[in-house]
């Protein structure tokens, strides 16, 4: 029983850490049209620069300040909007695909980084030791767990609140409109380089407070956690939720994190070891499929955006 | 040390064109970014591995470690690519364009692919790396201090060959003269009576094959593996995006440049590092020159 117990919690866990990713990801592509192909780096900046921030000091590296968690949380968020702005500022007033090149190249190139710089990241071994604000709280682990969790929760509900109300404001409006027709916006007096480079470090500093979530739930930080396949992952979920709505992110989240940890699990039991490895590529076949049938057959998604319409149209 | 180098990155280069230039023929003419498009890469290395495999081994013809299975099957695996491009565009690509969707629906689809069908040939071909032949070469001199393997000599020729027959191609031919009108205008081109639809399954066969032709390529100077095109896919999106999509010699030169840029860093930093090369450049050209080095301006 303490066995389901626990894995649920770790299940809702890392599913609604994504969510927030997700959301990150539906403030660029689904409210601003941002094609971002480098989820998976964003995410990896925040985990790193939280990992580099607050782990215990070790001779061997560069930066582990042993700062406070709240401290490594912000620093993440910071780092991520700041390689977004870097980014941005070289894209995002260039042809639209430019920003999904660049993007790409910053996914593989952190990845690269992390591999590779070792007395910043710690190399293929990553860091360990990282804090967690409810670990020893009680001698249960799994009741740790359940308040992480409950912060989590919180979290999502504050950023969703948070994106609610600023996707509806006056700001949001003008993201729809450059989404929906760039010229008509600028034509009507927005600084639309502006209002999409907000958008992008915004959707970025979610998905590096996603990647400082999660490091600070499983302890430690490795390159591994930060493959390509997370970047696909991210966007079938907003996908099959339905992008532009905020809902359909946490939804999608939790729907594809379902199914992919489920394939997993099955591919485990049934197939003979030395086939492991090609379950890992049967799940990304499938994840390849849902994301383009979705794309073919349902672009709306699960739940979809809904239609507005000004008061005052007739 | 440098003579060697510039080799080694002219050699790289050749290989990236082929792939950028086949990767802008699309961007220019079908109008989006597909990132799909270094996996027709790897699809055309492992179709030729086992198409040269089901020939038989054949005989090295002399300094080369190759046989002429290979050479055939290196062509038939490019219309083969060719062929699985344009069903990709039946099957995707043409019905998010029939539906009008954004450009960037369509780059989405590209992604989408990429997976499927990186990961199609993981499950068909296993994770390993194969080799198109065994035999031993021995480097020869071509210059003083830069020595080549012969096969790599061969590959640098058959490269410039190709660039030198696809731009007369695309000068002379109907077929090419079409293709060049619709990338220039698409709605100008359909009222000039030009069959669209056979334009760009013209495009996708071209794309196909050059890409199978750099895979092969890339098989031959390094090995083959399931991931050989997608580790290609920065650099080759460099060498367009420094060419100036679109230019068939914008994408030769963008291709050098990264070769060479990639080659000649290893003298300075660690050959770890190589991979990271193609991003650095990518961001200075967006920062300094975003149309490319070929293109007079034009911004979207």
């Amino acid at each position: 029983m303490i066995g389901v117990l626990s894995y649920f919690v770790f299940f809702c866990s890392v599913a609604l850490i994504l969510a927030i990713v997700v959301l990150g990801l539906n403030l660029q592509w689904g409210n601003t049209g941002l094609f971002n192909a480098g989820i998976a780096g964003f995410y990896a900046i925040g985990a790193y620069g939280f990992a580099i921030l607050t782990a215990a000091p070790r001779a061997d590296l560069i930066g582990n300040f042993g700062l406070p968690w709240i401290v490594g949380v912000a620093g993440a968020m910071a780092a991520s909007a700041f390689i977004a702005l870097v980014i941005g500022i070289a894209t995002l007033r260039l042809r639209d695909d430019y920003l999904a090149i660049a993007t790409f190249g910053i996914a593989a190139t952190i990845q690269l980084l992390a591999l590779n710089l070792d007395p910043l990241t710690g190399g293929a071994m990553g860091i360990s030791s990282l804090p967690n604000p409810f670990r020893g709280l009680f001698p249960a682990s799994i009741l740790n767990n359940l308040c992480y969790l409950a912060l989590i929760v919180a979290l999502v509900f504050v950023v969703y609140a948070g994106l609610q109300r600023i996707v509806a404001s006056p700001w949001g409006r003008v993201l729809k409109a450059i989404r929906e027709d760039e010229i008509a916006a600028r034509t009507l007096g927005k600084n639309i380089d502006m209002f999409r480079l907000q958008a992008f470090v915004l959707g970025a500093m979610l998905m590096g407070l996603g990647g400082a979530l999660y490091v600070s739930f499983i302890g430690f930080v490795s390159p591994a956690d930060f493959m390509p396949i997370l970047t696909f992952q991210v966007w079938t979920m907003l996908i099959i939720g339905g992008s532009g709505n905020n809902k359909g992110a946490i939804l999608g989240a939790v729907v594809v994190w379902g199914l992919w940890s489920l394939i997993g699990a099955v591919t485990v039991q049934f197939l003979p070891p030395h086939f492991q490895i090609y379950g890992g590529a049967t799940q990304a076949v499938l994840i390849g499929l849902i994301l383009v049938l979705t794309l073919l057959l349902r672009p709306r998604g699960l739940i979809g955006e809904r239609t507005t319409a000004s008061r005052h149209a007739t | 040390m440098i003579g060697q180098a510039l080799a080694d990155g002219i050699l790289t280069g050749g290989i990236l064109a082929l792939g950028a230039i086949g990767y802008s023929l699309s961007v220019k003419i079908l109008k989006f970014a597909n990132f799909a498009h270094a996996e027709f890469l790897s699809v055309g290395a492992y179709l030729a591995l086992t198409l040269a495999a089901l020939m038989g081994a054949g005989t090295p013809i002399d300094p080369l470690s190759f046989g002429l299975p290979l050479i055939a099957a290196t062509i038939i695996a490019g219309v083969a690519t060719g062929v699985i491009a344009i069903l990709v565009d039946t099957l995707v690509f043409s019905r998010l364009r029939a539906r009008r969707a954004a450009a960037l629906t369509l780059v989405f689809a590209s992604f989408g692919m990429a997976l499927i069908l990186r990961n199609l040939v993981l499950l068909l071909w296993g994770p390993n790396a194969h080799y198109y032949g065994q035999e031993l070469q021995i480097a020869i001199e071509v210059l003083p201090d830069v020595r080549m393997l012969p096969d790599h000599v061969f590959v640098l020729v058959l490269t410039i060959l190709l660039v030198l027959s696809l731009h007369f191609f695309l000068q002379t031919s109907r077929v090419g003269v079409a293709m060049r009108a619709m990338a220039d205008s698409p709605a100008l081109s359909q009222a000039c009576g030009i069959d669209t639809a056979s334009v760009i399954r013209w495009t996708w066969l071209l794309a196909g094959m050059l890409a199978a032709c750099a895979g092969v390529f890339a098989g031959l100077t390094v090995q083959i593996r399931p991931e050989l095109g997608f580790n290609m896919l920065l650099a080759v999106l460099t060498a367009a995006v420094l060419g100036g999509a679109g230019n068939l010699f914008g994408a030769v030169v963008g291709g050098l440049v990264v070769g060479l840029a990639e080659s000649l860093s290893v003298l300075i930093i660690p050959a770890s590092f190589k991979p990271a090369i193609p991003f650095l450049l990518l961001l200075i050209v967006l920062y300094v020159r975003p149309q490319g080095l070929f293109t007079k301006s034009v911004r979207a």
